[in-house]
């Protein structure tokens, strides 16, 4: 269970604009003393992907301690999922305005042949530089064809995904773009400070300052409102579409920055990395940690316990050998659960 | 039904001690009437009397929460508008519901195509229909595409839909509002025709006209109750006008501070055009609340939202003076609700769900939402000063009944509209329009939003006040513009501003606009 909820019997109906009753109730007791049902149910909300997080945290310790709980093992997956960290980091943003961004595993393999290219006997600052700049542009375009031209980011984000696939393609012929030879790019990902990799530092950094801006600045809050009530944003002078452009923007670069710390861990980049699996799998992340599809709620921390709670799963069925197979099943059932929780909690509390 | 030979000409609906409530608003309260087989039953009343709401009811397509209907003698509960249907009784909302993607004739056997083995068939459709709309004498072709009617054309659509599911009671809500005079005349026809054949027919209407040219029974409703069930013979529009008058008991009013006599003028409206706005041009002056009044869709939000540019804007200009100063700035036409906001015009919205809060959002952020820069350094949002202004505001407009972190749902209807308020005021405009700012709220809430309506036009603001409860505009107002079709068909002060009066130009003459 990812959303621990219990069954409240309560047969409260819907609160109707002007009717008191249950809110004024609630209100008047002191906070953790509300009704007993909507109190726990909020907590539950609340709380989220904390409790199973912990749960399957433990269970592993217990089950598998020596392997799971080692180290070397965990900062094995802090490293290992940094870039699926900050691509989600920045799809939370997307989502809480009101968006979705379906083409990061494209932009994802653009950035890192593009960077990667320019590596291989060139400027590695200025590679990692031009790459995320690129996906930076990418975003930009997503975000106006999604606010501008007013199509929908579902359908918009889709079809740029192909157009970016196949320039990504253009540039590499088809081939697997190698730089073995730039040492320099390498250092990008893999150079280790206090026992914990570039890669994971930057993620940490990126993911931190996402957080920052999500809940702390006029931008942040202007996400949430443009998410949680375009209209009633544009009348409170938001700028609604100009938001959602920085969040696609935001989120392109952040897709580049991604595939260009993997393509430095490994010397090597493709125009099929990445893709659709990744796409998915960040947007479980996303959705698993309670961020709600449909705008105006959510976490960057949300989405980091997310992204690892599913790479613990992942972890897990290795150490214990079980059938990858059954893995796809188990992400499948937590993220059904993960949007049936939201829906749920949202038909109960409006 | 089998009884119906018995009651052919007996009566058709009963209504007894019919009560409806949304939220805390009682939308009606104790009406009792009867409706006879075959008869054009009008109701009619002011915008919130109820009548919409009555004739849903009839419909079955709201439940009442109290009373009992009874169809042809037998009590009746709709579960849904299927089971209505079922019954024989069919309601055409204002919205029309015609799929435009189909033909008419499909849209006409929705749901009781003929068929054979699952496949339609279309030759039996068109002859079914061809022989229905012969019966009623519509000439409508019905292979046409639903989708490209006229309006007037698809309400023929709607009543023939009706029709071919044996609707013996046909509930039609504001059916000409849409309509040109000559398809007005046509669907009078209609109506006539249906009443002839024996279907019962419910009306309800804003045009007085309308009603006493079809109806045989009119039925007033005022503030949710029913004044008086009449025939239309004997009845002229200024009778029906009297009996829909009258004071509720609940309301009582703020003492208006009058405006000084050398107020500076500081909203001054020219020739606006906008959608549903046909040039209207007012002053507002410092200190004053000036109400518009008029039916709903006469064009009082669409001025609103054409002021404030959340609206295009087609021609026409608004000047805001702001501050003390004697120079005025125009504000720009953009479309854009934020340079309207900078040039010192708020507006709290229609509907404070859907164009005003953020539901799922603490109230901290709803009210600090339009003046974040105030509180913020180098774009960082100030959590302590945030909150101090956030409190200081909320104590202001007095809105209780939660904490900043709370969710903006949580609270009443009427501390939500004072979100909307404290959210206007932290921006300390110039000129505050309000739109509907005391819909749904309840006795109490209101009482309080007149007062605080009053208290900033001691503080020199100038406020515009749109509101459908013409007690309101009267009880708070130092003039009134009354509205039809998009314009401001009178100005109205002192001892003329009266109910009658305001009534009286809403609803205009005989002619339509």
């Amino acid at each position: 269970m990812t959303q621990p909820q219990a069954a409240p019997p309560a047969p409260e109906k819907p609160e109707q604009p002007g009717e008191p009753g249950r809110a004024a109730r609630r209100l008047a007791l002191p906070g953790g003393f509300g009704l007993p049902q909507s109190g726990f149910l909020a907590q539950a909300r609340q709380g989220g992907i904390v409790y199973p997080f912990i749960v399957l945290f433990l269970v592993l310790t217990i089950w598998k301690g020596s392997l799971f709980a080692d180290r070397t093992n965990l900062l094995e997956i802090l490293d290992q999922q940094a870039s699926y960290l900050i691509i989600a980091a920045a799809g939370t943003m997307v989502m809480i305005a009101g968006g979705i961004d379906l083409s990061v595993g494209a932009t994802y393999a653009l950035c890192q042949v593009i960077a990667t290219k320019m590596a291989e006997g060139g400027n590695p600052v200025l590679a990692i530089l031009v790459g995320v700049l690129i996906g930076v542009g990418v975003g930009a375009v997503n975000g106006v064809i999604a606010t501008f031209f007013r199509i929908n980011s579902l359908i918009a984000t889709l079809a740029m995904s192909f157009v970016i696939t196949g320039v990504a393609s253009l540039v590499t012929n088809g081939n697997l773009i190698i730089a073995y030879s730039a040492l320099g790019f390498a250092h990008f990902a893999r150079t280790e400070f206090l026992d914990v990799t570039t890669a994971a530092w930057t993620m940490i950094g990126v993911v931190l300052i996402f957080g920052i801006v999500l809940s702390r600045t006029i931008a942040g809050r202007y996400m949430y409102a443009a998410g949680s009530n375009a209209e009633a944003a544009r009348l409170a002078g938001v700028r609604v579409q100009w938001i959602k452009l920085v969040t696609f923007a935001i989120s392109g670069g952040a897709a580049g920055l991604g595939g260009i710390i993997d393509a430095s861990r490994v010397l090597s980049a493709s125009s099929q990395n990445g893709g659709t699996a990744l796409t998915f799998t960040v947007l479980a992340g996303i959705v698993v940690g309670g961020t709600s599809i449909l705008g105006g709620s959510g976490a960057i921390w949300r989405t980091f316990m997310g992204v690892l709670f599913i790479a613990i799963i992942g972890n897990g069925f290795t150490l214990l050998a079980w059938n990858p197979l059954y893995e796809q099943i188990t992400l499948g059932v937590i993220l059904l659960l993960a949007v049936g929780g939201d829906a749920w909690s949202r038909l109960r509390t409006t | 039904m089998a009884d119906s030979d018995q009651n052919l000409q007996g009566v058709h609906v009963e209504l007894r001690d019919i009560g409806k409530s949304f939220g805390g608003t009682r939308a009606l309260e104790g009406v009792s009437l009867t409706i006879s087989r075959g008869s054009i039953h009008a109701l009619v009343g002011e915008n919130g009397a109820g009548k919409s709401t009555l004739g849903k009811i009839i419909a079955g397509a709201l439940a009442p929460d109290d009373g009992q209907l009874l169809l042809a003698g037998e009590p009746v509960r709709f579960r849904s508008p299927r089971d209505a249907i079922n019954a024989g009784v069919n309601l055409i909302a204002q919205e029309l519901s015609i799929m435009g993607s189909l033909t008419v004739e499909q849209n006409v056997f929705l749901g009781v195509e003929p068929s054979q083995a699952g496949f339609q068939n279309r030759r039996e459709l068109r002859r079914r229909y061809n022989e229905l709309a012969a019966s009623v004498g519509f000439e409508l072709d019905g292979g046409g595409n639903a989708g490209t009617l006229r309006t007037a054309d698809k309400q023929k659509v709607e009543i023939l839909r009706a029709l071919c599911r044996n609707a013996e009671l046909i509930v039609m809500d504001e059916p000409t509002a849409a309509l040109s005079r000559p398809d007005v005349d046509a669907l009078h026809g209609v109506i006539r025709q249906l009443a002839r054949n024996g279907t019962t027919v419910v009306l309800v209407s804003h045009f007085l006209g309308e009603v006493l040219e079809l109806a045989d029974e009119v039925t007033i409703l005022r503030d949710g109750r029913l004044v008086q069930t009449v025939p239309a013979v004997g009845q002229t529009e200024e009778s029906l006008m009297a009996a829909m008058l009258g004071r509720s008991l609940d309301a009582t009013f703020p003492a208006k501070r009058p405006a000084a006599a050398d107020a500076r003028t500081v909203l001054s409206v020219r020739d606006l055009v906008a959608p549903g706005v046909n040039g209207v041009s007012f002053d507002l002056r410092a200190g004053e609340i000036l109400g518009l009044a008029g039916l709903v869709g006469a064009g009082r939000t669409e001025v609103a939202r054409a002021i404030y540019r959340a609206n295009r804007v087609q021609s026409g200009s608004v000047t805001v003076s702001a501050g003390g100063r004697t120079d005025a700035h125009q504000v720009t036409v953009t479309g854009n609700p934020r340079t309207a906001m900078r040039a010192g015009i708020q507006m709290i919205p229609e509907s404070r769900k859907d164009q005003g809060l953020l539901l799922g959002r603490p109230v901290r952020e709803n009210v600090s939402l339009s003046t974040l820069a105030q509180v913020s350094r180098l774009g960082l949002v100030q959590p302590g000063p945030e909150r101090r202004t956030v409190r200081a505001m909320l104590s202001r407009v007095d809105a209780r009944g939660g904490g900043q972190s709370d969710p903006a749902s949580a609270l009443s209807g009427g501390n939500q509209q004072k979100l909307l308020f404290a959210r206007s005021l932290l921006s300390d405009p110039t000129v505050l329009i309000a739109d509907e700012p005391t819909r749904g709220v309840d006795v109490g809430a209101k009482r309080a939003i007149y007062e605080l309506l009053t208290t900033l036009t001691a503080d020199g603001l100038g406020i515009l006040l749109i509101s459908s409860d013409v007690e309101e505009i009267l009880g708070l107002a130092h003039r009134v513009l009354v509205m039809r079709g998009g314009r401001v068909v009178t100005e109205l002060a002192g001892e003329n501003a009266t109910e009658a009066a305001i009534l009286g130009a809403a609803f205009g003459a005989v002619e339509r606009p």
